[in-house]
């Protein structure tokens, strides 16, 4: 076994913010006051919020040393499934710095913003070619986001047609924003059943849907990592009771240049832009989360939508269809930006590429670790496989165990005990930028663990044993929520 | 492509492993007539030179290309972002990490965000603090949700008239498909939510008030909490300006059971209205109905401190469509930059600088009153506000972007057809006197 990344070195503690505080400490160079004072009312004016009092480099020292507590992609390998969790280019943080759009104000006027505005239609449209749908919204700013946006058009779109509907059919291997987000728009979560090669199966569709069922979210490549290849049959299924489509793009890094959603018999997908166009997830957000629609479902999208005249951009509101308005402004532009960078830098060959590299990789780990951990659909896989602590389970080891001490080993864990059709699901996405050397790294890490399960399974208990903080006590901070200092 | 490492022998190795003769045998499982005919039809890729030509270009499409004098706020302000904060924040551990579901290599994500969470509620005076929302306009709607489903039978919500048109509409997105309704609460001449109106309204599960309100105006908090009292209503306190709450009474003295708000300028560039910061707080009574994700306080197997993601039972992931939320990602990244600000203007910072845009704000308006504008309102503002413009001002404010790169205010027609020639003001720091008395002169 070469050797692995995970090693220990001098970690700082830092107390919180509030204890490094000192009064009469300012950070920030103040503005030297050229007007005359004025006092607002006194029974307006509050006292001064009690925050921190810190030096420049005290407040420097205290981000460094947290950073240094975390690991990001450009810390090592994060196989995080359905997070597709790929390098964050940095060229595409320049981009997005540049002060012709990081300053630009969204009341400027569009004759005074039409490079936000034609980077905005050529985004539109890019995406609309690589998915194969016929007109893009920018403006969901996150995935849950935009699935909400495609469930609202869904619920415009029954309107419209004179009957609301109450049900939407939702499989179990789906993820949780979706029964969510069907719910705020007023819609009944029917589950459907995987069938027993871990895919949707047209019979059970055709059982279940009915005139009072709006439509069905599919994810495609689904949640195991598995291609929905009946998705054309479950389509017209669901269309020929009056209903729609929904796919969930999460996992659309499996099938770029191999299948276009709008192709297929989709009527509304949702794309994540900080997963498959490689903006950074910082940490939780944000993110952005775009829809496309075939021509039908066009009049519903959010307002305001951007359309060319000659050669100028310009916002227009009036229509008439439209579910509203979800954004205060546009959407995540600074995300836009760098998404819109990446597609530049990588041209249609290199996303088709980006895509064959994420499956050949996902496979390829499949094939490696699956006399290690048991794999319950042992398929040709997409972007992402799924295992499980079944081999295990002899010496009480379990997939959490599991991740915890790859975190010794130098690697962020895979998603764990999701999907939840997985008993102990261990969902590996390995994405397509990480070399074959990093791969087999992950690969002899995943087995030393295995063997370690079985021949000192306490050690895995206790780990990880690396890190700034062993395993938290997750129960007591539920219980006794302590959520401010 | 220098972001993908397999070379030749890496594929022809690993395809030996999976089985496959060549790259496109991996895509077998999917029916021939489901792939596409043909590839996508996309620019070719750019060098990172040609990329960096094509977008500097674009860029420069933008007026903000250049430096550019910012008299208008209406949700995105013009405020001094100290070095630090694009310095640190771009530290790529916060940057490039995922949310934090493993907390042993998160800490520095969730300790930063514990402690947003705390300078939020300190800011806002409020008890509980979540780990952010998309924006002000999204976080308002989700609080409207609160009020309309705690509420059960009343399935109407009254929103005042001042609260950002975009938020307004936001809501209306929100609540529709599920039967709820919005009224409106009209305003007073003096620029304020009309409270003897808000007073007549019958069933409303909540309440929401902006406060600096649209017009820049402070509203009466005291005023609407009395009458939510007396309705059994939720009262929701929204903001599009944080700064304002560095000189203001926090929402919460005055009984705000929500807070909706936008930390955009707490350290965060306009970038032209995204991503910016929602902030959603609520007193303690709330915490389990709040949406999306909070940080918590606990200890390790050794006793040490430590913090993690918690009370997930509300959260989709776990809930699924019983949640309070469809939310899963949020702005994260944003609201730790905000943090960073917070940290760093301090006690001391926020206050200076609040007061320094009160000031500004009232010279600016002085200033524009003696060059021929009408005041409008008498009311208390913090830094934005509502001058009736003299004839012919529109073609002179155009021409003031372009030839001059001053954004002189913004017309309040589109938003309040009744507000003909009205238009709204803002200063803040970085407006020097010279630029205040620079415009005067130039509309005169």
């Amino acid at each position: 076994m070469n050797e692995q990344p995970g090693t220990s070195g001098l970690i700082f503690n830092e107390p919180l913010l509030w204890d490094k505080s000192r009064k009469g400490r300012c950070a920030m160079s103040l503005p030297k006051p050229d007007v005359e004072r004025t006092l607002l009312d006194e029974h307006l004016t509050g006292d001064a919020p009690d925050l921190p009092q810190l030096s420049e480099l005290d407040v420097v020292r205290h981000y460094t040393r947290l950073s240094q507590w975390n690991f990001g992609v450009d810390s090592g390998m994060y196989p995080l499934g359905s997070c597709t969790m790929k390098y964050n280019p940095k060229t595409n943080e320049v981009q997005a710095a540049r002060q012709g759009f990081a300053a630009a104000h969204p009341f400027a006027g569009d004759m005074f913003s039409q490079g936000a505005l034609k980077l905005m239609a050529n985004l539109e449209h890019y995406l609309a070619k690589i998915t194969g749908f016929d007109a893009v919204t920018l403006q969901p700013a996150a995935g849950a986001h935009g699935e909400f946006t495609g469930m609202l058009m869904i619920h415009a779109f029954h309107a419209k047609n004179g009957r609301q509907r109450s049900k939407i059919i939702i499989p179990d291997t789906a993820h949780g924003t979706n029964p969510a987000s069907a719910s705020l728009c007023g819609y009944e979560s029917v589950n459907i059943k995987s069938g027993k090669n871990g895919i949707l199966e047209p019979e059970a569709v055709a059982a279940i849907m009915d005139e009072d069922t709006a439509g069905i979210m599919v994810t495609n490549p689904n949640t195991l990592g598995l291609f929905e290849s009946n998705i054309r049959e479950i389509a017209d299924i669901v269309h020929s009771k009056g209903g729609l489509v929904y796919g969930d793009g999460a996992n659309m890094n499996a099938i770029m240049g191999i299948v276009k959603p709008g192709e297929v018999g989709i009527d509304i997908l949702h794309l994540n832009l900080h997963k498959t166009f490689s903006t950074p997830h910082g940490g939780g957000g944000p993110g952005s989360g775009p829809v496309a629609v075939v021509k039908a479902l066009e009049p519903f999208l959010p307002i305001p939508r951007i359309i060319k005249k000659l050669d100028t951009y310009e916002w227009v509101t009036d229509c008439p269809d439209t579910i509203g308005r979800i954004h205060t402004f546009y959407g995540h532009f600074g995300v836009m930006v760098r998404a819109y960078s990446y597609i530049l830098s990588m041209g249609a060959k290199g996303l088709a590429d980006a895509s064959k590299l994420a499956v050949l990789n996902a496979n390829y780990i499949k094939e490696s670790l699956k006399g290690t951990l048991n794999l319950p659909y042992d398929r040709p896989c997409m972007h992402e496989c799924v295992f499980n602590d079944l081999f295990q389970k002899e010496t009480h080891i379990t997939t959490m165990d599991m991740a915890k001490r790859l975190l010794d080993f130098g690697f962020h864990p895979p998603t764990v005990y999701f999907p939840m059709v997985v008993d102990g699901a261990f969902m590996v996405e390995p994405t397509e930028t990480e070399s074959k050397e990093d791969i087999d790294q992950f690969i002899d890490a995943v087995k030393a663990i295995a063997k370690e399960a079985k021949e000192n399974p306490e050690k895995l208990k206790t780990a990880p044993l690396r890190p700034k903080v062993t395993r938290l006590d997750e129960v007591t901070a539920a219980r006794k929520p302590c959520l401010r200092g | 492509m220098r972001y993908l490492p397999h070379t030749t022998e890496d594929i022809e190795s690993m395809l030996k492993v999976t089985g496959q003769s060549c790259l496109e045998d991996l895509f077998d499982c999917i029916p021939d007539n489901l792939k596409t005919k043909d590839g996508i039809d996309i620019p070719e890729s750019l060098s990172e030179w040609e990329l960096n030509t094509h977008m500097e270009a674009l860029a420069s499409e933008n007026i903000a290309c250049k430096d550019y004098k910012c008299f208008i706020g209406a949700g995105r302000y013009d405020h001094y972002i100290p070095a630090i904060i694009p310095y640190l924040i771009s530290r790529s551990e916060f940057m490039t990490a995922y949310t934090p579901y493993q907390p042993e290599v998160s800490q520095g994500t969730l300790q930063g965000i514990y402690e947003f969470q705390t300078m939020v509620t300190a800011l806002l005076g409020m008890d509980i603090a979540t780990a952010s929302h998309y924006d002000c306009g999204t976080a308002l709607a989700e609080a409207t949700l609160i009020a309309l489903r705690t509420s059960k039978k009343v399935r109407r919500i009254a929103v005042s008239a001042l609260v950002h048109p975009s938020h307004r509409q936001i809501i209306q997105t929100y609540i529709s498909p599920s039967g709820y309704e919005m009224v409106e609460i009209p305003y007073t001449p003096e620029g304020r939510t009309d409270l003897t109106a808000l007073a007549g309204m019958e069933d409303i599960a909540g309440i929401a008030i902006q406060s600096p309100n649209f017009l820049g105006n402070i509203e009466d908090l005291a005023a609407v909490k009395a009458i939510a009292d007396v309705k059994k209503s939720l009262f929701i306190v929204s903001f599009t300006e944080a700064m304002a709450y560095g000189l203001l009474k926090t929402p919460g003295s005055f009984g705000a059971d929500l807070v909706a708000g936008e930390g955009q300028s707490l350290g965060l560039a306009k970038s032209f209205g995204g991503p910016g910061l929602g902030l959603l707080a609520g007193t303690q009574k709330q915490m389990r109905n709040l949406p999306g994700r909070l940080i918590g306080k606990t200890h390790d197997t050794n006793g040490d401190q430590g913090f993690v993601l918690t009370l997930a039972t509300r959260e989709q992931h776990i809930r699924r469509e019983k949640a309070s939320s469809n939310i899963c990602s949020n702005n994260g990244l944003n609201a730790m930059a905000a943090a960073m600000y917070l940290a760093t203007v301090g006690k001391i910072g926020i206050r200076e600088i609040a007061q320094q845009n009160h000031d500004k704000a009232h010279y600016l308006k002085e200033s524009l009153l003696t060059a021929g504008f009408e005041s409008v309102y008498e009311t208390p503002f913090f830094n934005e506000f509502v001058l009736k413009a003299p004839k012919g001002f529109e073609q002179k404010r155009t021409a003031l972007i372009q030839d001059k790169c001053i954004f002189a205010g913004m017309n309040l027609e589109p938003f309040y057809p009744e507000l003909k020639h009205h238009y709204l003001f803002c200063a803040t720091e970085t407006l020097s006197k010279k630029d205040i008395d620079q415009l005067a002169k130039e509309v005169k």
